[in-house]
This record gives structure tokens, C-alpha cells and sequence, in this order.
């Protein structure tokens, strides 16, 4: 008790202490302690953005767009660092001796190598070892664009196809109709166009669970599997998503070389690709050792049992195995995943506009609000990773094992 | 006896010789390399992917150049050359290896920080050895003290006043519980050595610096730099932030309330922010926080920030040990009478800490990877130095060399960190799991 007591003292003066240092500093430098700077004109520009976002825009929707590109680079990654991962981690415990060693020096290399020196050296890769815009000009062009002329790798960024409508909902502009040509639609895209597919498409798997769960129920019933369920669950995913493409006039936007430069279609920077291309490898890697603990977690005598019990292998695999290895993995690769959230703000190493730069970059150095700027810098990062911590641990008490 | 055999072999044949695909290396590489179509298919397309690594690398770098002046000298030896593809210029290795270990520390002071080095490495022996002789742990008491000295320079009295705090407390600690209590003396300890750094401290240095001036030529820490910076803030982070890591995660298993719901909110404040946005508010803000007129050295903010940091990170590894232990050895230490500390030290830490060792030296390599960052901050890392070297017309244009180097440096410094925590569990695995 005394302790606490103690404990709480010294806690309290130690506040009492920042906190008279931090009015009397803000009193001495002529500062308050106020956000209204969110609401004024930035007067910066933002080249890689997912929403509106002009020099006109205020602070607010500066951080607005950083934070829509911190947690775009983040999503992008954790599914690439993932996909990686697991291939690596299961790899790496083949019996194959060379496909182990390379999987080693893979994950070897990337866990000790620093992730700063990662994104720079990709950076640079995907500068100085790219051919520029012009390359791709003329008729024996030292470059040639990728994946049946429809993906351009140059020097100023990956450009890729767009999936535009015909018949958005957002409506359509139309070219100027001149002799001999009619006028003709130009392909767009809004958002409430993506909206419905992605409606659809989330109520699709939704029916399509609750077909599962139906045969399963009819199963259990009659002992008998409804024919087809697979394509059942299959259609209605697809069914409505390929009517609504069709029915919007889906079209590809492939990119071209216009003058200098290639238009249309996506244009992916060079700051993004290398900074998702880093950071997936980078805890890729780390998955890699997450998977491969995990899968060895499971005893041997699982599996013998389960082939004891007559199971098939795969279903041994999904019945037995990887429920098992799954506890062991997931709460680990949930905190790789937040730590890649976190390490996206070394996007400064390449200049992509993430939070850090536009909130706890530009916008500080322009109004001068350090403290308010980082405070509002670590209260997102803090909830971030608060909520997908949170929904660990829900997860993480759902699957412990029951113990006393 | 018409049936009887004209032949009876009465020994033994020797064993003939297995099929030759089922000894030697055709076995190994058909079990391991080509033991089904999916195996195959693998084996072939490593093979692959290693002979297009190497058949872009080797070339690159085996041919590379070792003696020139300029990037430009590089490619003109090239061209002269004749040979047909790019090459490495290792040159610049050799014309700045120096700046990329030592940043702008003067040249002429270079015995410094190796001696501080060789002075870090016998100091560290008994820590991580149990073979090397128990006295030596004497060299590791005065070695953070010597080093600051030997790195940074200046008056001896500044370190050997500094030092006299820590004895001031461990005598009190020592010598006075008896009077005081426990609870009174470890407060004491606490309080009357803070007093005496703020001040006593600089009076007595000062005074002894004016009677009798020894020292070496001070060195600032802007002259810092290199794989020495990194080495410098990577080692006093893991010196200094695995103690309060282990406070910090004592304090979050502990029943006490305050002291629980404190350390939650500090070690999820840390964890739940990238380091650099620490790193910005270390160099933007602490001014904010301290008495007006204090300036603290940029290198000593982000030793402190790293430390608070990576201190976070280790509390939830340690916090993982003291988990995984059975409540039985908690209940076994509660009836043999110990008291909460007696516990922990004999009882509970041992064996948390000995389950904790490959997180503790995981969060270590973070750590060491994570000194990268200072360069956004204004201080000259490996990284920063690169930028430096690129800066200068001899250089300009010059990535993968130096890249090459930087990474090669660390992964050395890692890799031996992880095999070493690799070798430290073998030896404390004591059979039972």
C-alpha cells in the first residue's frame, strides 16, 4: 500500500512537472493550444492521393489523404507480406534441400538487414535500373511494355490498366462530336459505381455462406449434400458481380505513351511500389518464421492420429493441422501486421505522402503546431493499433486453450 | 541319397552392393531434390533463380574496380577494359570505408572509440560467457563510464563524479536499510543520488576540473557518425533498456493497481507509435516539456527515446516469460517464505528470462536495425553518411556499392546476435519443456 501510495506521488509531481513546462513554454513562445489550423488552407500539393484533395484543401483533408495513404500502403502490404510469408514459411520446412536453403537466405537476409536500407535500395532499383518513357518509343524500342502491352515499368512509376464504365452511375462526359466523328463516351469511374460492386460483392459472400451452412443443415439432415453447392456458392458470389460489370459497361483503360509520357490507366509511383514492395519482403520474412513455428508447433502425433482415425491427408491437413497451428499463428502475425502499419511511416525514406508526411510533416513545418500536429500523429497510429490489437486479444481468448 | 546337393555354401555372402541409385549422392539428390513432379518443378526453378542472381551479381562484382578517384576514373577504367557489361567500383569503399564506420570523427582520435570497442567487448565477455573470468565484471562496472570518456573526450573528472552517484546509492542501499526500512532506503537510493547529479554534481566536477585539469581533447557529438553512431545508441539502448524493460513488465504482472494500470499505459502508449514519430517528438517537442532554458544534446535525446522505446518492446517479451511460467512456481516461492523481490530473483526471473532470450535479443536486433532512423532526424547513420558520399561530385551516382557494404555490416552485427541467442538457449535448455 505504501508503495502505491509512493508510486502515485511521484507519478502525479512528475506530471505536475510537464505540465507547468509545457504552459509556461507554449507562454514564453507566444503559442496556444488549439486544432482550428485543421480548418485552414493547406497550400501544398499531394501527388499520391485516394480522395479529392486540390492545394485549396484545408489541413484537415490533407491528413485526411495521409492517413488514407498510410492505411492504403499498409492494406496493400499486409495481403503481399502475407502471400509471401506463408509460401516462404512453407517452403522453407520442405524436404526440398535447395528450396530450404533459398528460403533461409531469404528470410536470413531480410530480418537483419535494416527495412530503411530495403526501401531505399528498391527505390533506387525502381529508378536508376528502369528504362524512362521514352525508351518506349519508336519502332525498335529499347523497352517494351509487360504482360500483353497492357503494363508499362518505367522509371517514373509501374503504370497498370483501369477498370472503367461506359455507363457509370456517376455519369459520363462525351467528346466533342467533330465531321465524320461521332461523339463518344468517354469511360469513367465513380465511386458509387465501385460502392455497388463492392456491395454486391460483400452480400455475395454473405449468401453464399448461408448456402454452406444450408447444405451443411440438409447434410445433417438426410445425409445427403445438395448437388452443386460448390457452383451455388460460386454463382452467387460472381453471378451478380459479372451482371453489374456488364450492365455498367465495364472496359479496360490501358495506359499509352503520349508524348513524354504514359497516360491513362493507373499510375503507380515509384515511392509507393518500392515502399509496399519493401515492406511486404520485410515482414514477409518474419511471417515466414511465424508459419514455419507454427506448422512445427503441431506434434507429429496429430497427424499419425488423424491418419489413425482414417482421415484423408488434406483432410487431416484442414481438420486437424492448421485449426492447431492456426492458435499459434495468428496472434503473431496480427502483431506483424501492426508492426508493418507502423514501419509504412518510414515513407519519408522515399517521399510518399503518408500521415506522417502531410500531418506530422508539411503541415507542422507550415503552421508551426509541433505539439497539436504530433499529438494528432500518435493518437491515429495509438488507435490503430488499439483496435486491431483489441480484436486480437477477442480473437486470441476465443481459440485459448482452457486450462484449470 | 539320390536328392542329395552337389553344393552347400557354408558361409555367409557378402552383402552385394545397393543399386546405384539408392547410394551416395544420386540417392541424396533424388530423395532430396527430384523426389516428385511438384519437387522437381521446385528444385528446377530455385536452380534457376540462383543462376540468374549470380550469372547478374558475380560479373558485376568480382570484376569490380578497387583503385580510382571518382566514379567517373571507375567507368573510364571500365571502358578501357573492354569489358562488355557494368562493373562494380569498390573503390569508394575504399575511399571512404573510414567515414562509413566513423562519420567525421577526427581522424587523428581513431584509437578512441576502437578502444572503446575492444574496452565494450571485455566488458560484455562475462555478461554473455560464463567461461570468461568472474573479475573481469569489474571492467564492466566502469565500462559505460570509460567509454563516455574515451568517446565524447573532455574533463575525467565529469564521468568519475557521475559514477560516485551510482555508489552513493549503492551504499546507502547497502549500509542504511537497516536504519531505514527497505521500502525507505530504495527511495532513499533513488532521491539522494538525483540530488546529488543536479546539485552537487557539476560543482564538484567543476572544481576538481579547475585543480586538476586532466583530459583529452573533447569531441561533439555532431562528429558522430557511421557504424560508430549506430553502435553507440544500439548498445547504450540494449544496456539501459533491458532493466526497465524488466521493471516495466513486473509492473504490469504486478497486483499493485497504480503501479499496473501505469505500466499498461506507458508500454501501450510506446508500442502503439512508430519509433520515428518518437524520434520527431524527441527532437521537436522535449523542449516542450522541460524547464525553459534546458537544451539537451540531440545524440543523448534519441539514446533516451530509443531506450524508452525498445524498453516497451522488451517488457511484453519479458511479460510472455513470466506468463509461460506454471502459477506453481509462483505458489512454490510464496511458501518457502520469500518475500516478492527474494522471488522474482531466484525464483521467477531465472526461468522467464531464460524463456524470454529469443524475443529479448529479437527486440535487440530491432533495436539495432532501428538506429537507421536517426538519419531523418539529422544525424549521420550509415545511411545518412551514403547520402553524404552521393553529395560529393567524385560520388555522384554511386547506390549499390555503398548499399552493399552498409547491408553486409549489419547483417553481420545481426546475425551474430541471433546465433548467439541461439547458442545461449541450447546451453540454458535444461531438458524439460
Amino acid at each position: 500500500m505504501t508503495i502505491q501510495v509512493v508510486a502515485f506521488a511521484l507519478i502525479l509531481a512528475a506530471i505536475w512537472f510537464l505540465g507547468r513546462n509545457i504552459v509556461h513554454n507554449l507562454e514564453e513562445l507566444g503559442k496556444d493550444f488549439n486544432f482550428s489550423f485543421l480548418n485552414s488552407r493547406a497550400g501544398y500539393d499531394i501527388n499520391q492521393r485516394l480522395i479529392e484533395y486540390s492545394n485549396d484543401s484545408t489541413h484537415g483533408r490533407a491528413a485526411l489523404v495521409g492517413i488514407l495513404n498510410t492505411l492504403l500502403v499498409a492494406f496493400l502490404g499486409c495481403i503481399l507480406a502475407t502471400i509471401l510469408g506463408v509460401i516462404a514459411g512453407v517452403l522453407r520446412l520442405s524436404k526440398n534441400w535447395i528450396v530450404g536453403r533459398l528460403m533461409t537466405v531469404y528470410v536470413e537476409g531480410f530480418r537483419n538487414i535494416p527495412l530503411l536500407l530495403w526501401i531505399i535500395l528498391i527505390f533506387a532499383v525502381m529508378t536508376e535500373s528502369t528504362p524512362q518513357p521514352r525508351d518506349f518509343r519508336g519502332e525498335d524500342a529499347e523497352a517494351s511494355m509487360i504482360l500483353g502491352e497492357s503494363v508499362a515499368v518505367t522509371n517514373r512509376g509501374i503504370y497498370v490498366p483501369n477498370v472503367v464504365f461506359t455507363r457509370s452511375l456517376g455519369g459520363n462526359e462525351m467528346t466533342e462530336a467533330a465531321d465524320g466523328v461521332e461523339a463518344a463516351v468517354i469511360p469513367s469511374a465513380a465511386a458509387i459505381d465501385w460502392l455497388l460492386v463492392l456491395v454486391l460483392l460483400v452480400g455475395g459472400v454473405f449468401a453464399s455462406k448461408a448456402i454452406g451452412r444450408w447444405a451443411t443443415r440438409t447434410q445433417e439432415a438426410t445425409g445427403v449434400r445438395p448437388p452443386a453447392t460448390f457452383w451455388m456458392q460460386l454463382g452467387v458470389i460472381l453471378g451478380p458481380f459479372v451482371v453489374v460489370m456488364l450492365v455498367l459497361g465495364a472496359t479496360l483503360d490501358i495506359p499509352e505513351l503520349r508524348g513524354f509520357n504514359f497516360s491513362g490507366g493507373i499510375h503507380m509511383r515509384n515511392s509507393l511500389i518500392a515502399l509496399w514492395f519493401a515492406l511486404s519482403l520485410y515482414t514477409g520474412a518474419f511471417i515466414a518464421e511465424i508459419v514455419r513455428a507454427g506448422i512445427m508447433a503441431v506434434s507429429k502425433g496429430q497427424t499419425e492420429a488423424a491418419f489413425a482415425l482414417g482421415l484423408r491427408p488434406n483432410r487431416t491437413m484442414n481438420l486437424v493441422i492448421l485449426p492447431q497451428a492456426m492458435r499459434v499463428i495468428i496472434p503473431p502475425l496480427i502483431s506483424q501486421y501492426l508492426n508493418l502499419t507502423k514501419n509504412s511511416s518510414l515513407a519519408i525514406a522515399v517521399g510518399y505522402m503518408d500521415v506522417r508526411s502531410t500531418l506530422g510533416g508539411i503541415t507542422i513545418n507550415q503552421t508551426g503546431r509541433e505539439l497539436e500536429g504530433m499529438l494528432l500523429l500518435g493518437l491515429f497510429y495509438l488507435v490503430t493499433s488499439l483496435v486491431i490489437s483489441g480484436v486480437m486479444n477477442i480473437y486470441n481468448n476465443s481459440v485459448k486453450l482452457k486450462e484449470r | 541319397m539320390a536328392n542329395t546337393p552337389s553344393f552347400v555354401r557354408t558361409q555367409m555372402l557378402d552383402p552385394k552392393d545397393p543399386p546405384i541409385t539408392e547410394k551416395g549422392a544420386v540417392k541424396w539428390i533424388r530423395e532430396n531434390l527430384f523426389s516428385g513432379w511438384l519437387n522437381s518443378i521446385l528444385t528446377l526453378v530455385s536452380l534457376y533463380v540462383i543462376y540468374w542472381v549470380l550469372a547478374h551479381i558475380l560479373p558485376w562484382a568480382l570484376g569490380g574496380i578497387w583503385n580510382a578517384e571518382s566514379l567517373s576514373e571507375c567507368r573510364e577504367i571500365r571502358d578501357a577494359s573492354g569489358v562488355g557489361h557494368d562493373v562494380a567500383c569498390w573503390a569508394v569503399i575504399g575511399a571512404r570505408w573510414h567515414q562509413l564506420l566513423f562519420g567525421f570523427y577526427p581522424s587523428e582520435l581513431y584509437w578512441r572509440p576502437i578502444l572503446a570497442l575492444i574496452l565494450f567487448g571485455v566488458a560484455i565477455a562475462p555478461v554473455l560467457f560464463d567461461t570468461a573470468p568472474r573479475k573481469l565484471l569489474i571492467v564492466t562496472a566502469i565500462m559505460p563510464f570509460a567509454a563516455y570518456w574515451l568517446l565524447w573526450g573532455g574533463t575525467i573528472w565529469g564521468p568519475i563524479v557521475t559514477a560516485l552517484g551510482f555508489v552513493i546509492g549503492w551504499a546507502i542501499i547497502k549500509y542504511a536499510s537497516a536504519t531505514l526500512g527497505a521500502l525507505g532506503s530504495t527511495i532513499a537510493a533513488i532521491v539522494v543520488p538525483l540530488l546529488y547529479w543536479l546539485f552537487v554534481a557539476g560543482a564538484i566536477s567543476g572544481a576538481l576540473g579547475s585543480a586538476l585539469p586532466i583530459g583529452i581533447e573533447s569531441v561533439a557529438s555532431d562528429r558522430f557518425g557511421g557504424f560508430m553512431l549506430a553502435i553507440v545508441i544500439g548498445v547504450a539502448g540494449i544496456v539501459m533498456s533491458l532493466p526497465l524493460g524488466i521493471l516495466l513488465a513486473l509492473g504490469r504482472q504486478s497486483d499493485l493497481f497504480i503501479i499496473n494500470k501505469c505500466s499498461v499505459f506507458f508500454i501501450e502508449i510506446i508500442r502503439g507509435v512508430p519509433l520515428i514519430v518518437w524520434l520527431f517528438t524527441a527532437s521537436l517537442l522535449l523542449n516542450y516539456f522541460l524547464p525553459p532554458g534546458t537544451n539537451f544534446d540531440l545524440m543523448l535525446r534519441v539514446i533516451i527515446m530509443v531506450t524508452l522505446f525498445s524498453s516497451a518492446y522488451i517488457a511484453e517479451v519479458v511479460r510472455g516469460g513470466l506468463a509461460a511460467l506454471p502459477r506453481g512456481q509462483y505458489e512454490g516461492a510464496d511458501s518457502l517464505g520469500l518475500d516478492y523481490w527474494q522471488s522474482m530473483q531466484l525464483i521467477i526471473l531465472p526461468q522467464a528470462l531464460k524463456i524470454s532470450i529469443p524475443g529479448i535479443v529479437s527486440t535487440f536486433i530491432g533495436l539495432f536495425k532501428d538506429t537507421t532512423l536517426v538519419v531523418f532526424i539529422g544525424l549521420l547513420d550509415p545511411i545518412g553518411l551514403s547520402n553524404a558520399i552521393r553529395a560529393d561530385a567524385a560520388w555522384n551516382g554511386i547506390y549499390w556499392e555503398l548499399f552493399i557494404f552498409i547491408g553486409l555490416c549489419f547483417f553481420i552485427f545481426c546475425f551474430s546476435m541471433s546465433r548467439y541467442s541461439m547458442w545461449l538457449e541450447r546451453k540454458l535448455h535444461t531438458g524439460h519443456r
